[in-house]
């Protein structure tokens, strides 16, 4: 009962400050299960993401909902994702209901001018981590630069990124494989 | 019966959007040209809010959505839809996972789409900064709060709180 309602709290607290899409969530997810908590590693959480970007759903609830299910089984994944979608639930009907000036307010958009560029930074601290670990070896940056790539010069979505990456990795897989 | 056709039209939502909560977007106007629940200019301010509040845009889009079609209980209604096929899939993703997990092959295309998913994670921070960095005072913060986080690794939500002080201090 307690695990399940830590898990509950952390993914309200995970909710509430999330400022963007799920990418921006990424850098509190790092901070809280992979640093602190030890829930995954930094490798299992880009996994998430890999698994969270080619499946129905939003990516933040789907790492969100996986998280949840690795830590408590099915209980765990209800909690993780209620979680995670009632800050904004409490939040959006309180500006929807009364506060339907909130985004016009000289000094909100002030804060969120600020918070964006605090997100830039956050995703940018999170990417030098990662990269070290994760991008090692000739086909590592391959793949890297490949994928940058094709995202800037052909906008393509991130659902083939993943798809056409994960192709290449069992390409590359398969041929080692034979050679030896 | 709004809640149900609530329910039904963002379950459809959860189940074909892919990807970041964006994606929801061009369904979201398809509701607004099928049902008189809001308008396009609407929708419009309230990804605009969306967008600036605290939570997933995603999730943050359609509970709005939900509350302008039928209160709270239809913000409530909308956001259980949206999550609940991914819910149902991720669950039955884990479990297939926790079977594989031993597997070379899979070890072998999952390390490997790795460092696409950091282009991807680099390319969404890359979108934010566009708009976010719009002048010399912007970059200079980032640059100040970057190099913080490099030397002192403290929790993301202390950053947060700060950026946002520091916004209304200097009038961002």
């Amino acid at each position: 009962m307690r695990e399940l309602w830590n898990l509950f709290a952390l993914f309200f607290k995970i909710g509430l400050f999330t400022f963007g899409g799920g990418y921006a969530m990424l850098p509190l997810l790092k901070a809280e299960l992979v640093n602190k908590r030890r829930f995954v590693s930094e490798q299992e959480l880009l996994d998430l993401y890999s698994i969270g970007q080619c499946t129905p759903g939003i990516i933040a609830i789907n790492v969100a909902t996986f998280i949840g299910y690795q830590q408590k089984g099915v209980c765990g994944a209800v909690m993780t994702t209620l979680g995670m979608v009632l800050p904004s639930l409490i939040i959006i009907v309180l500006i929807a209901s009364v506060l339907q000036n909130f985004a016009d307010n000289r000094y909100v958009a002030y804060a969120f001018a600020g918070i964006r560029i605090c997100v830039a930074a956050l995703i940018a601290d999170v990417i030098f981590d990662l990269a070290r670990k994760n991008i090692k070896g000739f086909l590592n940056v391959f793949v890297f630069m490949g994928a940058l790539a094709l995202l800037i010069m052909f906008n393509l979505s991130a659902v083939w990124i993943v798809i056409v990456s994960g192709i290449f990795a069992l390409l590359v897989n398969e041929i080692g494989r034979r050679k030896k | 019966m709004i809640y149900l056709l609530l329910l039904f039209e963002f379950f459809k939502i959860g189940l074909f959007a892919i990807g970041g909560g964006l994606v929801t977007v061009p369904f979201l106007f398809d509701l607004a040209e099928k049902y008189d629940w809001f308008t396009a200019s609407e929708l419009t301010d309230m990804i605009a809010i969306s967008e600036s509040t605290p939570g997933p845009i995603g999730v943050n889009m359609a509970t709005f959505a939900g509350f302008k079609s039928a209160g709270i209980m239809g913000a409530i209604v909308a956001t259980f839809g949206l999550v609940l096929p991914s819910v149902i899939i991720i669950i039955w993703v884990a479990r297939l996972m926790q079977k594989y997990s031993g597997n070379a092959r899979t070890h072998a295309i999952l390390e490997g789409i790795r460092p696409a998913v950091l282009a991807l994670i680099l390319f969404a921070g890359l979108q934010v900064a566009r708009i976010a960095l719009n002048g010399s005072l912007e970059i200079l913060m980032f640059a100040a709060l970057l190099s913080m986080m490099r030397l002192w690794k403290q929790s993301p939500v202390l950053y947060l709180g700060l950026a946002a002080v520091l916004g209304i201090a200097l009038k961002l």
